[in-house]
């Protein structure tokens, strides 16, 4: 059993704009069981930092409890990193949101953490906007506590026990997008293709942005039955379009065709160029991503892709008004302005 | 690209980079690991087997495994693999001839002659006495062992150890005639032998016999492997204080470091070519750049300085190296003067020939142009079909586990041969595949990887060893500092083998791959993948590992190049679709079927 990776890595990976190597942004090995979907949203979580050339002493990773949860252990080694209590992470993130703008904030949660025990700290949030990447790692099942179906299981799915689910399921992507998220997307661990430049989209826009990931339990819910299985989502998922994600400051270099591309561009100017399936269907357009989510579900088919961009949103800091620069960084004359500022204050209430 | 047909062997021999170049294909990885468990005595058996002179080749081999190491791509220096085999030849237990194969009493009625008692010749007798061969050994010298015995200094190769391991093979029953030059490969043929394999070297060191003054000088001008085998046998023991060794070879370093030994102060090394293409070894150098032996590059030798009769120096052209566009050089005067250095001796070290005054030009064994003996391909048979040819004399001077690697081949050739089979019909390697999975994730080798750097190497003081020739520089490694070399070795043998049919596409081995060997994408030409794939693959001789299609339409695509063979691919494998199996691959020899 390999507790420590090798330090050596393949000497002409290249390092990225910032001076970073992959490595920098690698976390302990993975403790999870071999082959969990996890492992592959750590790894995709770890390109897409990479390749975004983030600085990884400038993210915040936090989680709640669950399998999902343990992998800030897993990735962003430099990072900032918090595993709080289960279900809890939204209200983390909030207050350090609140304290420090300037850093992008990871939630990785599970759909236990999030549609369970979490369910209400997870709605609120969506619905103050805050500014995260918030990522549900969903395998429809308590992978920790031997596999019982969980809030996000599909009706009538069979998993490894045998007995299929009997209760409705949590779309945990129309709930979000029907509460305000600013980007909702979903993708599948088995599918880093889209999975990178998703998170890298979700990463650059500001506001809340969520991500389900269908990420299948190898070991109690991976049957050829079960909708969360490897086998099962690639047979059944439809994308809502190819996409390139092309941050800020890049040079675009292709030329997209009218009509079927829609371009999306974010807050810091980086632009999504999404090659759409249905050139009718707005990205951009709450209730058509809803019925487009429904419609799916009706013949069986998992829509992935981005499913909800609102280029406009507002995040909570934008909609309460608070202080432009981080906590830490403000001195006391800002803090207390003293009794002449104290007295134009009071000669505004009078 | 098609998939990888792992039922090849030569597709995971090759993966073992260190097996594969070695000329004799050592299981160098198997030895390694039964050091690291302190099994000297198997890891030495492991070596004798293919290689014969463990001992000796653990001090004075050239190496070719360390270059190819693996270990030097993924960080700076390769593993001491030669250091290693000495490591288990030092720690193995008195007494290791009872795992000899056994001398059968009752002889299989045929017999051969050796001619000449180096590293060949005795391989081949190795060979064949286990098989019932009455074998005779002809040599000059009054003891066995051939250049190995004549022109390696004992400061690298101690008498001691040479004579135990020559005599391991003596004692498997060789009759032997030493002290007897044979002067004529025609009384030899006359005698009832039923096969002849001349394993005589390339004798004749290369003079410069037209450079002015060579005649006037000669007292002071010497050839080196005479003159090395001059010190061994006696008949040399001193020289000049200022000593000149024209020459970039092997033998040129260890001329150099004998005259250090031999009163030699100003000892200095004086090469045509630009040092960087010397072709002595690159820790043959160093050592006697520790010795204080100077390296004058560019320097073309143009006559003897002889006055009165006494060598007094010798005149070098400058030259400048000049490539043309296939890359071949010559040396062009660079119009600076020409540069004098006093001297009051020189050893040739230029080059060796290939000699055989003593084979009879009627006897119908042929040669071609350059000397060399016209052999069969692969098969060392000369045109003389009972005649075979190994080592030095068969090729041109190479080096000593190349000359073990000939005797086996020849053995074999000479075993067919006597029994009347045709010599195409050689016995192939001996392979195996076998898992490593000793729990979920657990091997049955030690996976993780070492971090620590290549040990250097202790040394005898050197005031010491320049005082006396016989006294061995290098001390080897101990036990402790074996130990952690040999776990700096990364287990090549013990390979990734793939399942296509078991992998559900999890990804998992890509994430956990600490050197991104592992990719799945469409599949292309080799050239079109090597391109596409997560970490650059630009080490052409290193082969892709290609699965066939998997059920979405990809391939799993693995660069062997980098691959650290640390099992953790395997390890977050859920299926076992990579699964760790060591790859044994032993090299055929006489009498296998």
């Amino acid at each position: 059993m390999t507790f420590f990776r090798p330090s050596f890595r393949h000497p002409q990976l290249p390092a990225n704009q910032a001076g970073y190597y992959l490595r920098d942004y690698e976390g302990g090995i993975s403790t999870l069981c071999a082959g969990c979907g996890h492992d592959s949203i750590n790894g995709a979580i770890i390109q897409a930092c990479y390749e975004l050339s983030l600085e990884p002493h400038r993210i915040v990773k936090l989680s709640g409890i669950g399998c999902s949860s343990k992998s800030p252990a897993y990735l962003l080694s430099a990072a900032h990193g918090f595993n709080s209590v289960h279900g809890r992470m939204p209200s983390i993130v909030t207050g350090a949101n609140m304290a420090n703008r300037e850093l992008l904030y990871l939630g990785i949660s599970g759909d236990g953490d999030t549609a369970s025990i979490g369910m209400g700290q997870f709605v609120h949030a969506v619905r103050r906007n805050l500014n995260m990447v918030y990522i549900v790692m969903n395998n429809g099942c308590y992978g920790l506590t031997k596999g019982q179906y969980s809030a996000t299981a599909d009706k009538g799915s069979v998993g490894k026990k045998g007995e299929p689910n009997l209760l409705e399921s949590i779309d945990l992507c129309e709930i979000a997008i029907q509460l305000g998220a600013g980007f909702v997307g979903r993708s599948f661990s088995g599918d880093k293709q889209q999975l990178v430049p998703l998170l890298k989209a979700a990463m650059s826009h500001i506001g809340m942005a969520f991500i389900d990931v269908i990420s299948p339990c190898v070991t109690f819910n991976n049957t050829p039955t079960s909708t969360k299985s490897y086998h099962w989502v690639r047979e059944h998922s439809e994308a809502t379009s190819t996409f390139d994600f092309v941050p800020f400051r890049q040079e675009i270099t292709t030329d997209y065709e009218n009509g079927s591309t829609e371009a999306v561009t974010l807050h810091d100017h980086s632009v999504i160029y999404l090659h759409k399936k249905d050139p009718e269907v707005a990205v951009t357009d709450r209730r058509q991503a809803v019925d487009a989510l429904e419609e799916h579900k009706e013949e069986g088919l998992i829509l992935t892709g981005v499913l909800y961009v609102d280029p406009e949103s507002e995040d909570t800091h934008t909609i309460l008004n608070t202080s432009e620069r981080p906590l830490n960084s403000l001195e006391q004359a800002e803090l207390c302005p003293g009794s002449a500022a104290l007295k134009e204050i009071n000669e505004e209430l009078r | 690209m098609k998939p990888t047909d792992i039922n090849n062997p030569e597709y995971f021999h090759r993966v073992i980079d260190c097996q594969y170049a070695c000329p004799s294909h050592t299981p160098v990885p198997e030895y390694i690991r039964l050091i690291s468990e302190k099994r000297y005595d198997d890891a030495y058996m492991i070596n004798w087997i293919s290689n014969v002179f463990p001992g000796i080749l653990g001090r004075v081999c050239d190496r070719p495994c360390e270059p190819a190491c693996r270990r030097g791509r993924v960080e700076r220096e390769a593993v001491a693999i030669c250091r290693l085999k000495r490591v288990a030849a030092d720690n193995r237990e008195a007494g290791i001839e009872s795992r000899f194969p056994k001398i059968p009493e009752e002889k299989n009625g045929k017999k051969v002659a050796l001619i000449g008692a180096g590293p060949a010749s005795l391989t081949v007798a190795r060979d064949l006495l286990p098989l019932g061969y009455t074998v005779d050994l002809y040599d000059d010298q009054s003891a066995g062992g051939g250049f190995m015995r004549t022109q390696v200094p004992s400061f690298r190769l101690p008498e001691k150890v040479l004579n135990q391991e020559v005599g391991y093979i003596l004692d498997m029953g060789v009759r032997t005639f030493f002290n007897h030059y044979i002067s004529s490969m025609r009384s030899l043929l006359a005698r009832d032998y039923d096969a002849l394999f001349v394993g005589t070297g390339a004798p004749r060191g290369r003079d410069l016999p037209d450079l002015p003054g060579r005649r006037e000088g000669a007292a002071g001008i010497h050839i080196g492997i005479d003159w090395l085998a001059g010190v061994v046998f006696g008949h040399v023991r001193s020289i000049g204080r200022k000593v000149l060794v024209l020459g970039g070879g092997n033998t040129a370093m260890d001329c150099c470091r004998t005259a250090r030994r031999l009163g030699g102060e100003d000892v200095r090394v004086v090469v045509r070519s630009p040092l960087a293409e010397m072709k002595a070894s690159p820790w043959e150098i160093e050592d006697a750049r520790e010795e204080d032996i100077p390296f004058y590059e560019n320097h073309l030798p143009v006559e003897f300085v002889v006055e009165q009769g006494q060598l007094k120096g010798m005149r070098f052209e400058k030259v400048e190296p000049r490539y043309d566009d296939q890359g071949k050089r010559t040396l062009v005067p660079s119009g600076e003067p020409l540069v004098l250095m006093e001297c009051d001796e020189v050893i040739l070290a230029v080059g060796q020939l290939n000699a055989f005054p003593w084979i009879e030009e009627d006897l119908g064994i042929e040669f071609d142009q350059w000397g060399l003996p016209v052999l069969g391909e692969g098969t060392f048979q000369s045109s003389l079909e009972r005649v075979f040819f190994g080592g030095d004399a068969a090729f041109g001077p190479r080096n000593i586990i190349t000359a073990v690697a000939h005797g086996h081949g020849a053995a074999i050739s000479i075993d067919l041969f006597c029994s009347g089979r045709p010599l195409t019909e050689r016995p192939g390697p001996k392979v195996s595949l076998l898992s490593q999975k000793m729990g979920v994730h657990d091997w049955l080798y030690h996976n993780q990887i070492a971090d620590d750097l290549r040990q250097a190497v202790p040394t005898a003081d050197r005031t010491k060893t320049l005082r006396d020739r016989l006294m061995e520089v290098e001390l080897g490694f101990d036990r402790r500092l074996g130990h952690t070399e040999a776990l700096r070795c990364l287990n090549c043998d013990i390979q990734t083998v793939f399942r296509v049919e078991e992998c559900i596409e999890c990804d998992a081995c890509v994430d956990a791959c600490p050197e991104r060997c592992i990719n799945f994408t469409a599949n292309g030409t080799e050239e079109d993948l090597r391109r596409r794939l997560l970490a650059p693959a630009r080490e052409l001789s290193q082969a892709l590992y290609v699965s066939a299609e998997l059920p979405t339409g990809r391939v799993m695509v693995k660069d062997e190049n980098l691959c650290l063979h640390c099992g953790i691919c395997a390890e977050r494998c859920p299926t076992s679709a990579w699964e760790m199996q060591k790859f044994s691959y032993q090299s055929p020899q006489a009498g296998e079927k």
